[in-house]
């Protein structure tokens, strides 16, 4: 089962990538990052099967890291929505300069 | 896992969740509402756990019950519902014709070339090792005690930065939310 977790791993990650370039609500956009850190996880799962348990103690650091990632970005998204009164991407444009 | 001793009811399934896996996240891109958006991801977590556990990994996959669909789902729910994001003018934010266009060719490109490197079709020198000898899980030590072992031995140091991490992260996001008031 490892070639089509690898498959399946591939066409996730290429979801959550077209979903970050197709949407303009940033909160949408987190959760394709979150999407592409769970097909990146699978495969951590997919190859641990061959090469010993170590790639699951890496997907444990990546759902760290994710959580991490998720509170202050929705933090920052929070402050964001306070200034401009919207999450749409075209309108947060701060350091266009 | 029952792989050795189901065969046919071990495929199916695998192929039954990574179907479901699929679908739910082309319809979580699709999805206009936020709200509908995230409860279609946690249909994908709760797949991609089901696969976990179907690839020996019972531990990562209650974890992903726990972490990913319990409490990182319900944090985004909450702050879409907190800002109030239902509204008609928020709900347009699919780009249009041409970015559309360039994101699906885009993409096109990436899985052909994730799915010629996975299968090392690409060049033979991006191709896996060997796998080593013998047996790599399941020891006598149970489903924790594989992940629980090189966590607190080889990667001590990165499981104690993980957890400054969280401290910088819980930190930065009390700072970045709170309201200034003075």
């Amino acid at each position: 089962m490892l070639a089509e977790s690898l498959a399946l791993s591939a066409a996730l990650f290429t979801i959550g990538v077209v979903g970050v370039l197709t949407r303009r609500n940033a909160i949408i956009v987190f959760m394709c990052v979150e999407l592409m850190l769970n097909a990146v996880n699978l495969s951590f799962v997919a190859l641990s099967q061959v090469y010993g348990a170590t790639g699951q103690v890496f997907v444990i650091f990546v759902m760290t890291v994710a959580a991490a990632e998720a509170a202050v970005g929705l933090a920052i998204i929070i402050s964001i929505f306070r200034h401009k009164k919207s999450v749409n991407l075209q309108d947060i444009n701060l350091l266009r300069g | 896992m029952a792989n050795e001793f189901l065969p046919l009811f071990y495929t199916f399934h695998f192929y039954l969740f990574s179907l479901i896996a699929l679908v739910s996240a082309i319809v979580f891109v699709t999805r206009k509402s936020p709200v509908a958006a995230a409860l279609w991801l946690v249909v994908v977590m709760f797949a991609l756990a089901a696969l976990y556990v179907m690839l020996n990994a019972e531990f990562v996959g209650v974890m992903q019950v726990l972490v990913y669909a319990g409490a990182i789902m319900v944090v985004f729910l909450f702050v879409v519902m907190l800002l109030n994001l239902g509204h008609p003018s928020e709900l347009n934010d699919i780009r249009g014709r041409w970015g559309r266009l360039a994101a699906g060719l885009l993409g096109l490109a990436l899985v052909a070339e994730l799915m010629a490197l996975s299968r090392g079709g690409v060049a033979y020198n991006f191709s896996l090792p060997a796998a080593p000898k013998g047996e790599v899980l399941a020891g006598p030590a149970g489903v924790i005690g594989p992940i629980a072992a090189p966590l607190f031995r080889e990667y001590l140091l990165a499981f104690e930065l993980t957890s400054v991490l969280l401290l910088v992260a819980i930190i930065g996001a009390v700072v970045l939310a709170k309201k200034r008031s003075a």
